[in-house]
């Protein structure tokens, strides 16, 4: 009697295990052949001569770290490095900061403040290489409508996008423009939830102004600020679209990033396994970020 | 200092909203300096300015050449694009929606780091995948294919749909699908008959990030397509830009705009799924 149940119950628990693996199967499939397997990969490729010969002789041969020496000796290495540095402490700290400040402004609650603040995210609309085209008119030199507002005001026409000394300031300006809807609203949401208690008990304590956004709005906020300066961060590291759109990394390497040059020597030079060495130091400093943001997070993952 | 007190305060009561136009105007301000790309966008798309000194501030010399230049060499693209992303949706749901189901519902040992590990893909840069696949896919000969564009978009879409759709689905009252069960059908056909309709919002809301996701892919089509077989219009976009001294800018953001109208269109018609699919987790 209790060994029959005890077949029948290890049965059924056999049964909803198969069950319960049949809904999340394919999606492990999908995430170990397009995630798992391109990590392990780039990895390997980043140890080998993999070149376009490899494509017809299926020849890799094993280098050791001869591709990791090569990127790390190249002096372009070190300004993509302090260009993808510039560019995402530029663009998370400007976008950052007007999203707050906007965030703030669309709090007030004025007429047509709902309206407005939902016509932020008109830009959304764009794919991101159609923005890049927008911006690239925007800012051409001859006939840019930047320039050609400016020339109102008698400013010779500024060459953002081929000046080497100008196209990072101009690269940041656009990944700002996009990064500003989304950190408003998040930042809204978060400042949604302080609540208006607390704004009316400090202000009886005389906290107003700047200080009650110092003791009450900010530490309230916080959780929501590092979450979005996280995520502004990996997105950034990412950023490929943008930066090939508006100056396809020149002039002079002046807008390479990691990522563009992992692009460059990939799919122009066709150097996949320098590309692939190139794509482990990207995947690495995105990995810390992405740890860090994990253990902010680990509460919403566990419950 | 007053000014700037009222922008940084939350606190001051609600005054007369007269009183409060100021803002208003000044919201203006912002808003339109953040919208005139797009203005412009749409501005430049409806005027002959082929290269000329200036372009007019207002579409006075309306003309439509830039549309008709754009479907003529862009209309292909724009097929393709269509073809890609509704095939993304349909193949990322099929895949998606089961395991959100899976994850939300069944305890299983590996469900948290599953989720873990679908949250860790959200970080890892499109270009260190796209570098591997494009060797996988050469063997594969998946390169310049319709299907290899498909499955490389839709691996990238999975991860973010399954976390939306299980957040939902989390909240799922477990005694609707037992009941089901009791009644004699099996976890397949409850998932169908129950769990699904439920989810309807969560399920569009996914979909739609998944259209939008696979429609402004731009990376996987430069890295794993190279002939005009298969090519995107975001691609369709970036050769403009590639072809060096463009002057011609009416075609350039005629195309931009019609690129951006499936998004506008799906946020218009699904407004009111997003808005129901945020708010039902919070009402059950």
């Amino acid at each position: 009697m209790t060994s029959v149940t005890g077949t029948a119950r290890r049965r059924v628990r056999v049964g909803r295990f198969l069950t319960s693996w049949a809904f999340v199967a394919p999606a492990l499939l999908f995430v170990l052949v397009f995630f798992g397997y391109p990590i392990v990969q780039n990895v390997v490729m980043s140890l080998q001569n993999y070149t376009t010969t490899t494509f017809y002789t299926g020849e890799a041969p094993f280098v050791g770290f001869a591709n990791y020496a090569d990127i790390f000796s190249n002096p372009i290495f070190v300004t993509t490095v302090i260009n993808t540095a510039l560019f995402t402490v530029g663009s998370i700290v400007l976008q950052f900061s007007i999203g707050l400040g906007l965030a703030l402004f669309f709090k007030r609650h004025f007429p047509l403040s709902g309206f407005l603040r939902s016509l932020l995210l008109l830009p959304w609309l764009l794919p991101l290489i159609a923005s890049a085209a927008v911006w690239k008119w925007i800012l051409d030199q001859g006939s840019g409508a930047l320039n050609q507002f400016l020339a109102v005001f008698g400013v010779a026409p500024v060459p953002w996008l081929v000046s080497p000394s100008l196209a990072l300031v101009a690269v940041i300006g656009v990944n700002i423009w996009l990064g500003i809807p989304f950190n408003t609203t998040i930042l809204y949401s978060g400042l949604q939830a302080v609540p208006e208690e607390l704004y009316e008990a400090a202000s009886l304590d005389g906290a107003v102004g700047w200080r009650a956004f110092w003791h009450i709005t900010w530490p309230s906020i916080r959780s929501v600020v590092s979450v979005v300066i996280v995520l502004g961060v990996v997105y950034t590291l990412r950023v490929v679209d943008i930066i090939l759109g508006l100056t396809g990394g020149g002039p002079a390497n002046s807008t390479q990033t990691l990522a563009t040059w992992a692009y460059q020597n990939s799919f122009v030079q066709f150097a996949f396994g320098r590309g692939a060495a190139i794509s482990n130091v990207l995947i690495a400093v995105s990995l810390i970020f992405a740890i860090v943001y994990l253990y902010m997070n680990r509460k919403e993952v566990d419950e | 200092m007053t000014e700037t007190r009222a922008l940084l305060l939350g606190n001051t009561p609600r005054r007369a909203p007269a009183r409060k136009w100021p803002m208003t105007v000044l919201g203006v301000i912002f808003l339109a300096i953040m919208v005139f790309p797009v203005y412009w966008m749409i501005n430049s798309s409806l005027q002959a300015n082929s290269g000329a000194a200036t372009t007019d501030w207002l579409p006075f010399h309306l003309t439509f050449a830039g549309y008709r230049a754009a479907i003529t060499q862009q209309g292909q693209n724009l097929a393709t694009s269509l073809i890609v992303s509704v095939s993304t949706v349909i193949l990322t749901l099929i895949v998606a929606t089961p395991a959100a189901y899976g994850l939300a519902r069944f305890k299983m040992k590996g469900t948290t780091a599953f989720v873990f590990v679908l949250l860790i893909t959200q970080m890892i840069p499109t270009i260190v995948i796209a570098n591997a696949l494009y060797t996988l896919f050469n063997h594969l000969g998946l390169l310049n294919s319709y299907l290899g564009l498909i499955l490389a978009d839709t691996s990238a879409q999975i991860p973010f749909a399954i976390i939306l759709m299980r957040a939902f689905m989390v909240s799922i009252p477990t005694s609707l699908v037992e009941a089901a069960l009791v009644d004699g059908a099996n976890n397949f056909r409850a998932f169908r008959s129950i769990v699904i309709p439920i989810s309807k919002n969560a399920i569009i809301t996914a979909a739609l990030f998944t259209f939008l996701g696979a429609w402004g892919d731009f990376l996987f089509a430069l890295t794993l397509t190279s002939t005009p077989a298969v090519r995107p219009i975001t691609l369709g976009i970036y050769n403009y830009l590639g072809a060096n001294g463009t002057t011609e800018w009416g075609p350039v953001m005629a195309t931009a705009v019609i690129a951006s109208i499936p998004a506008g269109l799906l946020l218009i018609i699904a407004q009111k799924y997003i808005a129901a699919g945020a708010l039902g987790g919070a009402i059950k």
